[in-house]
């Protein structure tokens, strides 16, 4: 088994690759504004560095978001093609959900909310229950002002780069709670923990809890006007 | 003639997924999925809603477009893909998708100019290019003449438009008549029952003046100004509007400049040769203006097949078909979009 895990839905571009036991190369480039630049580059990267060849991968999973459009379109459509090309088998998991694995992986047990970057001074977000079973997304995604989610999401610990991006809406845990277990909390998602909870969710096989299919969790409509006035004066 | 490349092209610079496959010059497959019943009802391309569209029609054309030209994406030798200029995040779709081809099939891909791409097709409709040829692309977002002793290396603006593409004006011009969106196709058959002299619209960078410091550069917007002036005029007398004469002597008025300057510029520069390509160059009374002038002038024709005037991915196989051909270098895997790329910049 070889899976290659993509995700563009957050500040990295992230490429890995997961044998069925353990991710056996990894490959992240932080860079909002080029996913399809690094892209590539990183699965031939992350390909070599596993030794492997194109025809060696065995299925793709992408991270379908949320998160800003132009970027995460890059990794679906990157992860669906490359699929295709092989005739391999591909996946969708929600971006958001990698980021609670990868907490989960890191020790982090007890309740988690995920807020990531949605721009226009908004965060996407998801409140997860972490124990030793692994992750229940109990609610979301959602996109919202991080001053506008519910006060509790919002005193929990925080995943994703929402607290260092509204600092004052997004505050964590009180000081005197005993929440914070000084776990260091993922601020972008990994393919590497995408790849890991694909592989997890796979073997379990539960088909009460498949993975989420290919289409991209946009969230928001497109903003589009109505058509122009059929005139307009030019008379003045 | 199996040692010929075969090349498969990707085109999503706006409102058209395309996918072609061609085999040196010759066309195997052009599919082309369109967006454009989307954007109808907002009267104009939406970036967004094209880049959606985009995303759902791309896997599933690449493979209508191989399993119509029976080909195995094993069997390709290059990936060629529109890098620019376009929409920023449709080129982003398709450079996506061409790079994801290329490392899983390990082919070298080419990241190619849209412009240049509509010159190239013509090679796999009416066969190699004169070098040089002259080529004028107008489409809803192009307005160009373009010299082209090389179209895989070097291609030179003589001059584009300054303000509105050709086709941007037919659009505005028939949102003004009541005409729906895309325009060109509409105006084109409603000018057919129309006078095209009965109103005399201005001919942008046509005075003397202008054809010194313009000599090849169009002006679209002052026309389309006018139509909608002429038409509020007759509104505000509480007459009816006559759609076909005006229409038709808008349309007359923008295949006027844009052929009159063509010819021009194949006299100034002794070719012999016009191409025209870009959607646009499926207008009916542009092809009879053009041919008409152009048999007077001892120049050949040569214009695509309109299916192939319109964006689409043979082009993109075309122009890729003739860099392989040709021992260009391939692009970087990391080749990036440039929404606005120069024309003189065929490859990225």
């Amino acid at each position: 088994m070889l899976i290659l895990g993509i995700d563009t839905s957050t500040t990295a571009i992230s490429v890995a690759l997961h044998d069925g036991d353990r991710v056996v190369a990894q490959a992240t480039t932080l860079d909002a504004r080029a996913h399809a630049e690094h892209l590539a580059p990183g699965i031939r990267a992350a390909l070599d560095q596993a030794g492997a060849a194109p025809r060696d991968v065995t299925g793709v999973v992408v991270g379908i978001g949320p998160g800003p459009f132009t970027g995460l379109r890059v990794g679906i459509v990157s992860g669906r093609t490359f699929a295709f090309a092989l005739g391999l088998p591909v996946h969708g998991l929600c971006s958001l959900d990698a980021l609670a694995h990868e907490a989960w992986l890191g020790g982090h047990r007890g309740g988690l909310l995920v807020a990531t970057d949605a721009r226009r001074k908004e965060v996407y977000a998801a409140e997860f229950l972490l124990d030793e079973g692994g992750l229940t997304r109990l609610a979301g995604p959602v996109v919202s002002r991080a001053a506008e989610l519910q006060h509790d999401w919002r005193r929990l610990p925080i995943a994703g780069r929402g607290p260092l991006l509204y600092p004052a809406d997004l505050p964590g845990p009180p000081e005197d709670g005993s929440e914070p277990s000084g776990i260091p909390l993922p601020r972008d998602v990994s393919a590497g923990a995408l790849a890991d909870l694909a592989v997890r969710r796979l073997a379990d096989g539960d088909p009460a809890d498949p993975l989420d299919g290919l289409e991209p969790l946009y969230l928001r409509r497109p903003d589009v006007s109505k058509a122009p006035p059929s005139q307009k004066s030019t008379l003045g | 003639m199996t040692d010929e490349p075969l090349v498969l092209g990707i085109e999503t610079s706006c409102d058209e997924t395309g996918v072609g496959i061609v085999r040196g010059e010759t066309l195997l497959v052009d599919t082309v999925a369109s967006s454009v019943e989307e954007h109808a009802r907002f009267g104009g391309v939406v970036p967004e809603v094209a880049s959606r569209a985009h995303l759902e029609a791309m896997v599933p054309t690449i493979e209508r477009a191989c399993r119509e030209a029976g080909v195995s994406l094993r069997d390709l030798d290059a990936i060629a893909v529109t890098s620019g200029p376009g929409l920023a995040g449709s080129l982003l779709v398709g450079v996506a998708a061409a790079k994801a081809l290329a490392v899983a099939l390990d082919r070298p891909i080419y990241g190619v100019n849209h412009l240049a791409s509509h010159v190239a097709v013509d090679i796999v409709e009416h066969g190699p290019l004169p070098e040089p040829t002259m080529a004028m692309l107008v489409s809803g977002g192009h307005s160009s003449l373009l010299l082209v002793p090389d179209v895989t290396n070097d291609v030179r603006s003589l001059g584009s438009t300054m303000d509105d593409a050709a086709g941007e004006a037919f659009d505005k011009v028939a949102r003004v008549l009541g005409l729906p969106f895309p325009g060109g196709p509409h105006i084109d058959r409603a000018a057919r029952e129309g006078d095209r002299i009965a109103i005399d619209f201005p001919r942008g960078l046509t005075s003397r003046r202008d054809l010194e410091r313009h000599r090849f550069d169009f002006s679209f917007s002052g026309l389309k100004t006018a139509v909608a002036r002429w038409v509020e005029m007759r509104h505000r007398d509480g007459e009816a509007v006559p759609v076909a004469d005006v229409a038709a002597s808008f349309q007359e008025a923008v295949v006027d400049v844009l052929t009159r300057k063509a010819v021009l510029a194949c006299k100034d520069n002794g070719v012999d040769h016009l191409l025209i390509g870009g959607g646009v160059a499926a207008n009916s009374r542009l092809r009879a203006l053009a041919e008409e002038r152009c048999t007077k002038a001892g120049i050949a024709l040569r214009v695509p097949r309109p299916g192939l005037c319109t964006d689409n991915g043979a082009m993109v196989a075309a122009l890729g078909a003739q860099m392989v051909a040709k021992g260009r270098e391939p692009s970087d895997l990391g080749l990036p979009t440039d929404s606005s790329m120069p024309v003189q910049l065929v490859q990225s």
